[in-house]
Formats: C-alpha cells, sequence, structure tokens
C-alpha cells in the first residue's frame, strides 16, 4: 500500500498551490471574458481592418502553444529589456490566450442571435454600445454556456503550465513535495484528485447555471 | 374616413430606389402618410413591401431617391449632390418618431415584458426607474396586459407576444407605427386580438403603415391601400378603390387567390 503518512503535514504548502492554481484560473477567465468580448466584436466589425487585426490575434494565439508562449514571455522578454514579474507574465498570457479562444466561442454565440434582436433594440433607439452588453451579451452568454464552461475547464488544467515558469500553483508544488520526500505517486496522486474535483465543481456550476437560465428564457 | 390629409405628411417617400447589387427590388415609389393616416401595404411575397417597409425604418438602406421623416431626411446628408450615410445619431434622432412592429415580435428574452417595454424609456428617455415602471404598466394596461407583466416571452403566447412587442413601440410615444406583417407568425386563433389592438390604435389617431396579408383588415381599418407588386406600386386608393373598383389584372388575380384560399363555404 501506498503511504500518505507524509502527506497531512505538506497540506498547508498544497493549499498554498491549490489558491495560485485558483487565482491563475479566476483571472484567465476574467481576463479571457473581456478580452474576448473585445475581439468577438472586432471580429464583427464592419472596419475592415479592426476585423483584420482580430483575425491575426485569434490566429497567432491559438497558433502557438501556451507553453511556448510561456517561454517566451519569461526567457525572451527580458532580453530585450522588457521585465515583468513572472507572475505578471504568466497571467498575461493565459489570460490574452483564453480571450482568443473564447472571442470565437462567443462569435458563434452572436451569430446564432437573429438579427431582430438588434433591429428591434435599434428602433427604440437604443445605442451600440447598449444593445452589445445589455441585449445582446446576456443571450450570448446563455446561449454559449457549455462552451465557456468546457474553455474554464480547459484554463484551470492549462494553468499547470505555468509551472515552467516557476509559479509555485498546484502542479509545481506538487512536483516540489514529491522531489523533497521521495514520494511521486503520493503527491501527484493528491494532485490530479484536486484537479478533479476542482474542475467537477465547475461543470456541476455549469449545469446548474444552464438549468437556472433555461427556466427564465427560451430563445 | 381620411382624418387630417391637409396636414404636413408624416411620411414622404420621393422617388425611391432599392436595389441588392443588380436587383432591383423597389422601382420609384412615391408614397405620403398624413396624420393619423392608416396605409395598408398589399402584394405578393417578393413584392417590395416589407423591404419598403424597412427603407422608410432605415433598416435597409435605400439607393435612390428620398425618405423623409417629419421633414427630416432618414439615414443620409445630402449637400450639393454629395449623398453621405448619416451618422448614428442623427439617424436616431429622425428614428426617434418612429415604432416598429416585427413579424417575428422581436422581444429580448432575458427581460420580462415590462423590462421590454420599459428598457428604451429609461436607457434612451432617461426616466427613472419608478416613473418607468408606472408608463410601462399603463402600456401594458392598454394592450390587455398589465397582469402578464413580469412574464418573460417564453412564457406568453405569440398574441401577448406581439402585444407587449406594440406596447414596447408606444412607449417611446412615436408619431408614426410601422408594422412589418404583424400576425403573419401567429396561430390563426390569435390574430384577432392582435388585429383588435390595431385596430384600437387606429380609432385612437395613430398614424400607422401595416404590411399585411390581412385583407379584411385593410379593407375595414385603412385609409389607403397599396397594392405591390414586382417592386412598384401598381394601385393606390381607398380601401373601396383597391377592393371594388376597376383592378389591375395582376390585382385581381392577386385577390381571387387569396378568396380562393380562405373560401370554406358557398
Amino acid at each position: 500500500m501506498l503511504d500518505f503518512s507524509t502527506l497531512p503535514a505538506a497540506l498547508p504548502i498544497l493549499w498554498s498551490g491549490v489558491k495560485m492554481t485558483l487565482f491563475l484560473s479566476t483571472m484567465a477567465v476574467v481576463l479571457g471574458l473581456i478580452v474576448g468580448t473585445l475581439m468577438c466584436s472586432a471580429r464583427l466589425s464592419k472596419n475592415y481592418p479592426l476585423q483584420l487585426f482580430a483575425r491575426f490575434y485569434i490566429t497567432l494565439f491559438r497558433g502557438v502553444p501556451l507553453l511556448v508562449q510561456l517561454m517566451i514571455s519569461y526567457y525572451c522578454l527580458p532580453l530585450i529589456g522588457i521585465n515583468i514579474p513572472a507572475l505578471v507574465a504568466a497571467t498575461g498570457c493565459i489570460g490574452l490566450c483564453a480571450g482568443a479562444y473564447m472571442a470565437e466561442i462567443l462569435r458563434g454565440g452572436f451569430q446564432s442571435l437573429p438579427p431582430g434582436q438588434k433591429e428591434s433594440a435599434l428602433m427604440v433607439g437604443l445605442s451600440n454600445s447598449h444593445i452589445l452588453f445589455f441585449i445582446e451579451l446576456p443571450q450570448v452568454i446563455k446561449l454559449t454556456i457549455p462552451g465557456l464552461i468546457n474553455e474554464t475547464i480547459l484554463l484551470v488544467k492549462a494553468s499547470s503550465l505555468i509551472s515552467v515558469v516557476g509559479i509555485a500553483e498546484l502542479t509545481r508544488t506538487a512536483q516540489n513535495l514529491a522531489a523533497s520526500n521521495f514520494q511521486p505517486f503520493q503527491f501527484y496522486l493528491t494532485a490530479a484528485a484536486i484537479y478533479f474535483v476542482l474542475n467537477s465543481a465547475i461543470s456541476v456550476f455549469g449545469f446548474w447555471l444552464e438549468k437556472r437560465s433555461n427556466n427564465r428564457v427560451i430563445v | 374616413m381620411n382624418k387630417s390629409s391637409a396636414n404636413e405628411p408624416i411620411v414622404q417617400v420621393q422617388n425611391m430606389n432599392k436595389s441588392f447589387g443588380e436587383n432591383q427590388v423597389l422601382k420609384n415609389i412615391n408614397l405620403n402618410v398624413h396624420p393619423s393616416e392608416v396605409m395598408c401595404l398589399i402584394g405578393p411575397s417578393g413584392s417590395g413591401k416589407s423591404t419598403l417597409l424597412r427603407c422608410i425604418a432605415f433598416l435597409e438602406q435605400y439607393t435612390g431617391g428620398t425618405v423623409l421623416i417629419e421633414g427630416d431626411l432618414i439615414g443620409y446628408n445630402d449637400n450639393a449632390d454629395q449623398r453621405k450615410l448619416a451618422s448614428t445619431k442623427e439617424l436616431n434622432r429622425v428614428r426617434r418618431n418612429m415604432g416598429m412592429v416585427f413579424q417575428q415580435f422581436n422581444l429580448w428574452p432575458h427581460m420580462t415584458a415590462l423590462g421590454n417595454v420599459t428598457e428604451a424609456l429609461v436607457r434612451v428617455k432617461k426616466l427613472n426607474r419608478k416613473h418607468a415602471n408606472e408608463k410601462g404598466l399603463a402600456l401594458l394596461n392598454k394592450v390587455g396586459l398589465s397582469e402578464r407583466a413580469n412574464h418573460y416571452p417564453a412564457q406568453l403566447s405569440g398574441g401577448q407576444q406581439q402585444r407587449v412587442a406594440i406596447a414596447r413601440a408606444l412607449a417611446m410615444e412615436p408619431s408614426v407605427l410601422l408594422f412589418d406583417e404583424p400576425t403573419s407568425a401567429l396561430d390563426p386563433e390569435l390574430v384577432g386580438e392582435v388585429l383588435q389592438v390595431m385596430k384600437d390604435l387606429a380609432n385612437d389617431g395613430m398614424t400607422m403603415i401595416v404590411v399585411t396579408h390581412e385583407m379584411g383588415f385593410a379593407a375595414q381599418v385603412a385609409d389607403t391601400v397599396v397594392f405591390l407588386d414586382q417592386g412598384e406600386i401598381l394601385l393606390k386608393g381607398s380601401p373601396k378603390d383597391v377592393f371594388q373598383g376597376p383592378k389591375p389584372p395582376r390585382l385581381q388575380q392577386f385577390l381571387q387567390n387569396y378568396m380562393d384560399r380562405n373560401a370554406f363555404w358557398e
């Protein structure tokens, strides 16, 4: 049998790793939604340069592995004189990357709204920004809950990549503990269980959110 | 029954054309709609009647001629033989005089009936929430739905949704209401309640342009009936002139088709 006797003493350290993972994932989702909404409206804009910029952005951030993006921001930016703390670089990277994916998820939602939703809003004189944020976005979020929850779970797992730039999130913490105790099984299994619980909670939250919005709103 | 044609027209359409690329869908349209006038646009599908209505609202850009709402050109700025698209702000200013009711209702599904009616009162007219709710409830009462104020659109029948949409359009106090086939998406049993609300509005003196397939409504309520075919106005006149006077063959055929379809007893 595996000996888990070293685990209780390591729990406070693991907990600090969990907190960092939660912080990074939350930042990724929040930044991703903001960047994603902006990029999505740029992508759907009739302004061609703006649209081109959004296409370029999305292709770039979806086209390069997050791991490579993290390496570049951590190792290469300082070489050209840009010194930013590792945590800021990592948060920025995962947020910008999430934005590219979320822009496309949201675009799917925007394009499935009947054009009449916007037309009826224009006819009572609502402004374009009001239509975007208060008429269209609430409906789009509802339509894209499954996709957004999916992306959130992917982001929680992607945050483990940030361990390579020396930030003590859950994976990095488990790695350190495994090495110092010579017990890889115990600590990686514990990390796996924690990730599993976090992501299960997110999918339960997703089901709840879908059900709640279905009771009120049918498009 | 023509109530006050002496006044300035609210809507003036002059030599208006509309093309989608090579395809000309409206040809040289001329119309005047006076205060309190009810004008019904009838015609076969694809005749351009909905496009005409959408050009008046500038949801489609007309490609020639002018459309004046209360004397203001909608959608464009004309100066010294140069025509430019109007700014959003100017477009909104001219549109303020119009309300529109759509075939698919287009209520916002994440807001209650009352929320749909009051949204523009709060955001555009800047009324406070309490005042807006009072006004919204009065409007819902007018269309017979004050008891459904806190229902979401999905909890309402089609006829009720369309009546909420009418209340929403009335909230901004437009001088003309545009209806784009308001009963075409409804179960036959629910058509009557929407037409009744429209009749009440007409009796109150609301100026209305109605694209419709309801010939009965056109005959009973309209001051002017306009028959469109292939993008042109073939006939314009009082319901009596259009339905009982001498008819161009295309109108004869259109009405015969309508009567054949609706006849169920000799």
